[in-house]
């Protein structure tokens, strides 16, 4: 007897899908994508059953294809998203997200006598290392380890 | 270098470096001109900061330049809520070159991204303090006739010590030798030490301060601070080892120079003061001649 399958987020016919998601972070990652002011038709699921994560989530995002660039931007704290682009319900194009070399707006500095975090200034980090994360900041030179990474 | 600000060491190449030294030499030897006539340079020091405020001031009269400013953010419309953006906004509109004491780390190099006009980096914190590690290098080319294969001693905090890190970072291009000398407490953070091994170059590290000096050409002293240790016992264990003496010096090379980016308070024992080897107040005028060179460059003037 075949496994019932069944879709726990509905299917979409044009857009992309970004799958294994920590589920803690899934309002992060639609912050970071702006996905909170999008005019499209979003579905979302969370607490969905992970190997990898004990529990995930998921986003569908209808008619919308992102830039890499764009996408690489969740790399910070979902750095093992799937990315599928859908075009008339079947997927065409798998990718994955990496940590961008330069990091603009998304993580605050750890050191609390930078200037970012005394005045209203778009953080700016370089990426020093990306298999332990560190984060080199572009103004006051110190670096922001995973253990220390908050998003903004 | 023309129009370029300063807010950091590394933002200098070696030959840009050895450019300014040479200039530094060449302004100490004729230190009075006019190359600042009919310019303004903004001296913004949101914190004071005295020895380095009247360096940069004296440099600016001796290049015949007119400064405008303040001493300490009281005297600025910071204490109205002004950002520091606004600030050099306004103030890059008045002079031709900006130099900036901030408290805030990274404060610089935001500074040059909103300023029209150069910025120098007077102190940022404990980040960068560019114009004291290239009257740093001064010195020990004054000294030593050379800035290459020098045995450097660190001796202090080196944790917290931006000297000693910008120091350090601005030697590497000279293929130095490094002794780090310290309490356990304000050892030389692993960032430089793995930068150092990135590099290739050697440095050892001890927590006495011994006769182990005898092997140095440069000794540079900083301040062991009680407000740096979580345990106060643990300050009065060492703050008598980091102590510099007279008969220390005994058996040391004649060529030894002892270098502190001053204020001094009891590192260095006043015995030392007319010892020959002494260098920290020379190392001090040295400061004006390194920032005639820098502001002259930036703007283009030599």
């Amino acid at each position: 007897m075949s496994e019932k399958k069944e879709l726990s987020v509905s299917a979409i016919e044009e857009g992309t899908v970004i799958d294994h998601i920590p589920a803690d972070c899934l309002f992060k990652v639609i912050s970071i994508l702006g996905l909170d002011n999008c005019g499209n038709l979003i579905t979302f699921g969370t607490n969905l059953g992970s190997q990898r994560y004990g529990k995930k989530a998921i986003i569908k995002v209808a008619d919308k294809f992102f830039e890499d660039e764009d996408l690489n931007r969740i790399a910070l704290v979902a750095p093992y998203a799937r990315l599928n682009i859908i075009k008339d319900y079947e997927v065409v194009e798998k990718k994955h997200v990496t940590v961008p070399q330069e990091i603009v707006g998304i993580a605050k500095c750890f050191n609390p006598q930078c200037i970012t975090n005394n005045e209203n200034i778009t953080t700016h980090f370089s990426l020093v290392n990306a298999n332990v994360l560190a984060l080199k900041c572009h103004y006051c030179e110190k670096i922001t380890t995973e253990e220390h990474l908050k998003i903004l | 270098m023309k129009n370029r600000s300063l807010v950091s060491i590394n933002d200098f190449t070696k030959s840009e470096i050895l450019k300014i030294v040479e200039l530094a030499a060449q302004f100490e030897a004729n230190p009075n001109q006019d190359l600042l006539k009919h310019k303004i340079v903004a001296s913004l020091f949101f914190e004071p900061s005295t020895r380095t405020r009247l360096s940069f001031e004296t440099a600016i009269n001796r290049l015949g330049g007119r400064v405008v400013g303040f001493m300490d953010a009281s005297s600025s419309s910071t204490t109205k809520g002004e950002s520091l953006k606004d600030t050099i906004k306004m103030v890059s509109n008045y002079a031709d070159l900006i130099v900036m004491r901030h408290p805030l780390e990274g404060s610089a190099r935001y500074a040059s991204e909103q300023s029209s006009v150069p910025i120098v980096n007077a102190g940022d914190g404990a980040n960068q303090h560019p114009t004291q590690t290239l009257l740093d290098l001064y010195s020990i080319k004054k000294t030593q006739g050379t800035l290459e294969n020098l045995n450097i001693f660190m001796v202090g905090d080196l944790k917290y010590g931006r000297t000693v890190h910008s120091l350090l970072q601005a030697m590497s291009h000279f293929n130095p030798v490094f002794n780090f000398i310290s309490p356990e407490e304000l050892r030389m953070p692993d960032e430089y030490k793995f930068w150092l091994d990135s590099m290739g170059i050697k440095y050892y590290e001890h927590s006495e301060f011994t006769d182990i000096i005898s092997r140095a050409d440069i000794l540079y002293m900083t301040r062991v601070q009680r407000e740096r240790f979580v345990d106060p016992i643990e300050y009065e264990k060492v703050k008598d080892v980091y102590i510099l003496n007279n008969a220390m010096l005994d058996n040391t090379k004649d060529n030894l120079r002892i270098l502190h980016p001053l204020p001094r308070v009891n590192e260095i024992d006043v015995d030392v003061d007319n010892n020959p080897k002494a260098y920290y107040f020379e190392q001090a005028e040295n400061g004006v001649y390194a920032r005639m060179a820098v502001m002259s460059s930036i703007l283009g003037l030599v």
